[in-house]
């Protein structure tokens, strides 16, 4: 890495920069889109089924979880950090949160249990944050340390039993149509919850670019040691970070159960390599100090119609892991690449 | 730097407590020859995931393989389905377990070997790049063997391997021992070690004092994927079948075993021995669950915590707080 650094150092007055490769390292979300917009099409001529609106509807609420994911995974892999633990945080709440409204409140509206699961997220996510900050040891190890606790905690002490019935609001919040039109004598319905993932996305986009905290968190996924002496403090950061990806797991979690309509605790844990593929397939690097908002989304619809649309052009599924595996190190040599060019 | 000494006395004293405490609960049946055997063969397949856990994060940079159990499978699916499609294990048994064994090592040291090239070659972050492998070799195996368990049998060899005794300690502890001790040495006494320790603690002064940065590291991450192919012939060994999602834990378990032998994160500092230890200390620990009746859920919840504790301890030196005259601060 340092042999790179010092020719890099030395080639400050690059004398011809490539016009493309010097566009697509600044907005590598580019890429991203080029190569979804290329299977997309490739898609569409093998099986034009792709096309149907039913799996354009489908892929759009198979996105939803895993975006509210991405977001607060972007935003620790803005600075610098990495987050495994968010798929325990939202298995966390969202069961303890079904176990809770249907045990003491089973008529409870929808939009305190929404708060609510934010909140137990956010809770979590400061644990997260505050060891991270505290033990000083890369926050890989810490989050598959919280990950198990919490997951062991979930397990071990609050239940193993799948919820079949929901309560009543959460089943009706996950029927709540937005859009609803007849195809071939099939309803299809795209949810209400979907506008949930815009408007994390328009949230998270207002806070990195908009505010101090933005600010801050690019300066410490930059340098930080810099940004500490810049007088931003390491601390709030850590802990508001983690407590952001944490509140949107929880409300991932949430949305996730009224989605399914029921409540599983064994679910999403495992889903983590996925949701960090997308984030460095929209053009985040895992060393932070990079990234946009829309390059995250575009990864996350990468990675879900990759995941779906094997089967329409006639790969086995067994591949999936194959695929998904093969994009994250192609892109992660390719950022690497723009970077040297320059 | 961290103190030294201070680590492997305290997991020598954690190591006779545990027995102790074990022996105390379970009115000594804890002791029993048995159970100590049997905990003796649970052990290799995550210490040799362990071990190489530890090399890959000395090696600093955020070096760090995420990939050990999946390259394991990996190793042990794909030798199983090429072997099995010329030989069977029922009708040659020695030739099947050698070829078997030949194939695993080789598909671990390729696998490592490609992790290597990736972060030393192309300037992958570790991280990333084990995590993309982790996710390619367990996909390789989902594919190789359609998703469902290959059966390897019990060949003589290959069982033996697995299940048999040398003069009362089980082979697979003896060889896990061997192994052990040869990468103890490869560490203390050749170049190599020596590269891999400087080169984590300072990566910048490594390359300006000329090291062979990408032979090292890709010498480091091949050992790591040998070790998991090693671990990859001790998992079918000691099982019938090999499946691509085997020890979906030992992840965790692996990366709890390096902190808690103190192996540095950051890199430039771990030793063998005390990698082995931490391991016997986890896999007594496991079995007193066991003998406890805890549910598999509590013991998640317990690994988790211990890891979280065992940082703590190395980053406020609780070790050298309680023993500050025995140990040595370096650097």
């Amino acid at each position: 890495m340092s042999a790179t650094h010092l020719t890099e150092s030395a080639a400050v007055p690059v004398p011809r920069p490539n016009r493309l490769l010097e566009l697509v390292r600044r907005r590598p979300e580019i890429i991203t889109l080029v190569l979804l917009v290329a299977i997309c099409v490739a898609v569409s001529i093998i099986n034009p089924a792709f096309l149907q609106p039913s799996s354009l509807v489908d892929i759009g609420r198979a996105s939803v979880v895993m975006g509210l994911f991405a977001l607060g995974v972007f935003i620790i892999l803005a600075a610098g950090g990495i987050d495994v633990s968010f798929t325990a945080i939202a298995a966390f709440t969202m069961y303890s949160m079904t176990l809770l409204v249907k045990n003491h409140w089973p008529d409870a509206p929808i939009s305190l249990v929404l708060v609510a699961a934010t909140a137990g997220g956010a809770l979590l996510g400061v644990v997260n944050g505050l060891l991270v900050h505290y033990l000083k040891v890369p926050s890989l190890i810490v989050t598959i340390g919280t990950q198990y606790l919490f997951r062991g905690i979930l397990l071990a002490f609050i239940g193993t039993v799948w919820i079949m019935s929901l309560p009543p609001t959460m089943g009706a919040f996950g029927r709540l149509p937005l859009v609803q039109f007849d195809s071939g004598g099939r309803t299809i319905t795209l949810p209400f919850y979907f506008l949930v993932l815009p408007a994390a996305a328009l949230i998270t986009w207002w806070m990195l670019n908009r505010t101090l905290m933005g600010r801050a968190i690019f300066a410490v996924g930059g340098n930080a040691n810099v940004a500490e002496r810049l007088g931003y403090s390491l601390r709030t950061i850590h802990v508001f970070m983690f407590a952001y990806a944490g509140a949107l797991a929880g409300l991932a979690g949430i949305i996730h159960t009224a989605a399914n309509r029921q409540s599983n605790p064994f679910d999403l844990v495992g889903t983590e390599i996925n949701v960090i593929a997308a984030v460095v397939l929209g053009g985040a690097r895992i060393t932070g100090g990079t990234g946009t908002v829309i390059g995250t989304l575009l990864g996350v619809l990468l990675v879900v119609v990759v995941n779906s649309v094997l089967v329409m052009v006639g790969i086995p599924s067994t591949w999936q892991r194959v695929v998904v595996g093969a994009f994250i190190l192609l892109a992660a040599a390719f950022f690497v690449f723009c970077q040297k060019k320059n | 730097m961290r103190t030294t000494g201070g680590q492997l006395v305290m997991l020598v004293v954690i190591n006779v407590a545990l027995l102790a405490f074990g022996a105390a609960i379970s009115g000594g049946t804890f002791l029993s020859p048995f159970n100590l055997q049997s905990m003796a063969g649970q052990l290799p397949e995550i210490g040799f995931l362990a071990i190489g856990v530890m090399l890959a994060m000395c090696a600093g940079n955020g070096g760090i393989d995420l990939s050990g159990i999946a390259l394991a499978n990996l190793s042990g699916v794909v030798s199983a389905v090429v072997v099995g499609s010329f030989l069977s294990s029922a009708d040659q048994p020695a030739a099947y377990s050698l070829a078997f064994i030949a194939g695993a090592l080789v598909v671990g040291v390729l696998g490592g070997t490609f992790n290597g090239v990736l972060i030393s070659r192309l300037n992958i972050t570790p991280i990333l790049c084990t995590l993309g492998t982790q996710m390619l070799f367990t996909g390789l195996a989902v594919v190789a063997s359609d998703g469902r368990a290959v059966t390897v049998g019990s060949p003589d060899l290959l069982s033996e391997i697995g299940n048999g005794l040398f003069l009362g300690v089980p082979i697979s502890f003896v060889i896990f021992i061997a192994v052990a001790a040869f990468i103890a040495a490869l560490l203390k006494f050749t170049p190599f070690g020596l590269w891999l320790m400087l080169m984590g603690t300072n990566p910048k002064a490594a390359v300006y004092a000329g090291f062979p940065r990408t032979k090292v590291l890709i010498a480091t991450y091949a050992t790591s994927g040998l070790l998991s192919g090693l671990a990859g012939v001790i998992i079918a060994a000691r099982n019938v079948n090999v499946k691509w999602d085997y020890g979906t834990s030992y992840l965790l378990i692996a990366i709890l075993i390096a902190v808690m032998a103190g192996v540095r994160p950051e890199g430039g500092y771990g030793r063998v021995i005390c990698v082995v230890l931490a391991a016997i200390a986890l896999q007594l620990m496991s079995s007193m669950l066991n003998f406890g009746g805890l549910s598999n859920f509590v013991r998640d919840f317990a690994w988790g915590a211990l890891l979280l504790t065992f940082l703590a301890v190395g980053r406020y030196n609780v070790v050298g707080f309680l023993n500050p005259n025995k140990s040595k601060k370096l650097v």
